[in-house]
């Protein structure tokens, strides 16, 4: 059995290249959007915009500057699943097509998805979304075809700057760690990881290092899993149900109706 | 940066639309007519039994529909079976802790319940010639067994898609444990309030009528505490039904859906002749405004 396998991304070092989304659309024989017609936001740099079924990589560009532009930076960050230890999707898909490979990472079975869309309002990153191409629900697999042979996903393989970095959860820890460590001494106090322990579903085995609040990078602050609300949502529609019922007996006993008959009778 | 109230606002829609809205109110009265029906067999009078025979023929074919509509919600509608069976291994495919899995069987386990009654009601009704089907209508054991069982699965099925909706991780629907019981009591409201006028329709007068008038009146007030629990238990999220949703949610169910009809059952001089047949007719709209509601607003955050 191998060890959990996943990313480390330093969105410190991102240069904005894209070079991971076009790998990963290469290897993955993910088509362009619209037909090959491209489309652009026309007020960012950003035109990938959003993870969906056919971008699995997404390259954030997050524009801060002040009113009068004088002072600004940019927050660069690849985004992709999240390959949750504790996967929302996997949870909840009633088909069983979703599951956790060898390799501890997180994949939908194209042959069992039904494009029922469960996994979609399950994920509390918005990572997943239907392929227009198959009607089926798809995502990042981390290159689950590549790690059976013994190769790195195309978007680690294809980044410049390593800012995706891929290998063992442990070693990745130890390294985003040092990284981490480094930043902080050399005077960027806002640097943390995101993900990196148990907290956060378990652990994400595709976690990163941020100079930022999540939600500045659009990541949720506190995901949770969806099953939270199963118990409570359980009782309290058991409680409707008693209450409805005690007011159906009450109502069809024979005494009520027969008060209501003697109402109506002249 | 904007602040989010709840973190499950980073997740993305998952385009359930007009199909699912109908499937909820279809549903709904599937699962609400049949627990009525089931509810006259066991505590009505004999001469009640053709309105829980009226409740078993709207509960078998707003199952079906039911059926349908989930399937052509599929992206792959011929794959609709994998909710039941696994695919690969053709094993039983279940899960428990996920609200659409266990519903898909519910779904099936209550269809079947749905059949027999309906079966049991043409047999009474003198529709159809099965003499042994005359068993599964009261008085006896087993058709006390069948209305126990296949209204707790109606009922089943009217409340978990609530319960769906909260097992994700979208805005409004996961910030809040109370959409299952809404739609359960919900699911009675609508459905009395269908027999109603079906059964003024037909001219009934037993006395199993205004049993249902009184008790609809006291589900749609149970209704309305429920909902206004629901806007509560939202909290900071509550925000996000600060425009035309919230509008269609105020004057739509809670007014026109609920205020009024409560008026209606009150006073019931009001509208002379109309006012029984109007307060159920709001009662209808309003459920199926209220499931509108609820589907379409968590998608628009």
């Amino acid at each position: 059995m191998p060890e959990p396998m996943g990313f480390y991304t330093d969105t410190t070092v991102c240069i904005g290249c894209k070079a991971c989304e076009v790998a990963c659309k290469e290897w993955n024989q993910l088509p362009s959007t619209n037909g090959g017609l491209n489309t652009l936001s026309g007020d960012s740099y950003d035109n990938t915009r959003r993870l969906d079924g056919t971008h699995w990589r997404h390259v954030k560009f997050i524009e801060q500057f002040t009113e009068d532009r004088k002072d600004g930076r940019w927050l660069l960050m690849s985004d992709v699943c999240k390959h949750c230890v504790n996967a929302p999707c996997l949870e909840v898909c009633p088909t069983g097509a979703i599951v956790r490979t060898e390799f501890d990472t997180v994949v939908i079975q194209s042959d069992a998805c039904n494009g029922c869309r469960d996994c979609i309002s399950a994920c509390p990153f918005g990572v997943i979304d239907i392929n227009p191409a198959s009607g089926l629900a798809q995502k990042c697999t981390l290159c689950y075809d590549r790690l059976q042979v013994g190769m790195e996903p195309a978007c680690s393989k294809a980044c410049p700057t390593d800012s995706i970095q891929f290998g063992t959860i442990r070693e990745l820890k130890e390294r985003a760690q040092k990284r981490v460590d480094q930043l902080q001494q050399t005077g960027e106090k806002r640097a943390y990881l995101y993900g990196a322990d148990e907290k956060m579903l378990g652990g994400l085995n595709s976690f990163y290092l941020l100079v930022d609040k999540p939600e500045v990078y659009g990541l949720p602050p506190d995901p949770k899993m969806p099953t939270r609300n199963l118990k409570s949502g359980t009782w309290f529609s058991a409680l409707g149900a008693v209450l409805v019922g005690l007011m159906g007996v009450i109502n069809f006993r024979n005494r009520g109706a027969r008060l209501e008959g003697q109402e109506e009778r002249p | 940066m904007n602040t989010f109230p709840s973190s499950t606002y980073f997740s993305a829609p998952p385009d359930w639309g007009w199909l699912i809205v109908f499937y909820f109110f279809f549903g709904g009265l599937a699962g609400g007519c049949y627990f009525l029906a089931a509810l006259i067999d066991l505590f009505g009078r004999p001469e009640d039994r053709p309105l829980a025979r009226m409740g078993y023929y709207i509960a078998f074919p707003c199952v079906i529909l039911s059926g349908l509509l989930l399937t052509f919600d599929l992206n792959r509608p011929l794959r609709f079976w994998h909710m039941l069976v696994e695919s690969n291994t053709f094993q039983p495919m279940i899960k428990l802790w996920s609200p659409m899995s266990v519903g898909s069987w519910a779904l099936l386990i209550f269809g079947i319940f749905s059949l027999v009654s309906f079966l049991g009601a043409l047999v009474e009704d003198n529709r159809l010639a099965w003499p042994a089907g005359r068993k599964l209508r009261p008085p006896g054991m087993l058709s006390s067994v069948i209305a126990v069982l296949g209204g707790l699965a109606g009922f089943y099925v009217a409340g978990y898609t609530g319960v769906l909706l909260a097992v994700t991780n979208r805005p409004i629907w996961s910030d809040t444990p109370l959409l299952g019981m809404l739609f359960v009591v919900s699911a009675a409201s609508i459905s009395a309030a269908l027999m109603i006028l079906l059964a003024r329709r037909s001219k009934w007068t037993m006395p199993g009528i205004a049993a249902l008038h009184r008790m609809d009146a006291w589900v749609v007030g149970l209704e309305l505490i429920v909902l206004i629990a629901v806007m509560i238990s939202l909290g900071p999220v509550f925000r996000a039904w600060l425009n035309a949703w919230g509008l269609l949610l105020f004057f739509g169910v809670i007014v026109a859906g609920m205020l009024v009809p409560l008026a209606l059952y009150w006073r019931r001089q009001w509208l002379g002749e109309l006012n029984l047949t109007t307060a159920a007719v709001l009662v209808l709209v309003g459920g199926f405004l209220l499931r509108l509601v609820i589907v379409f607003s968590a998608q628009g955050v």
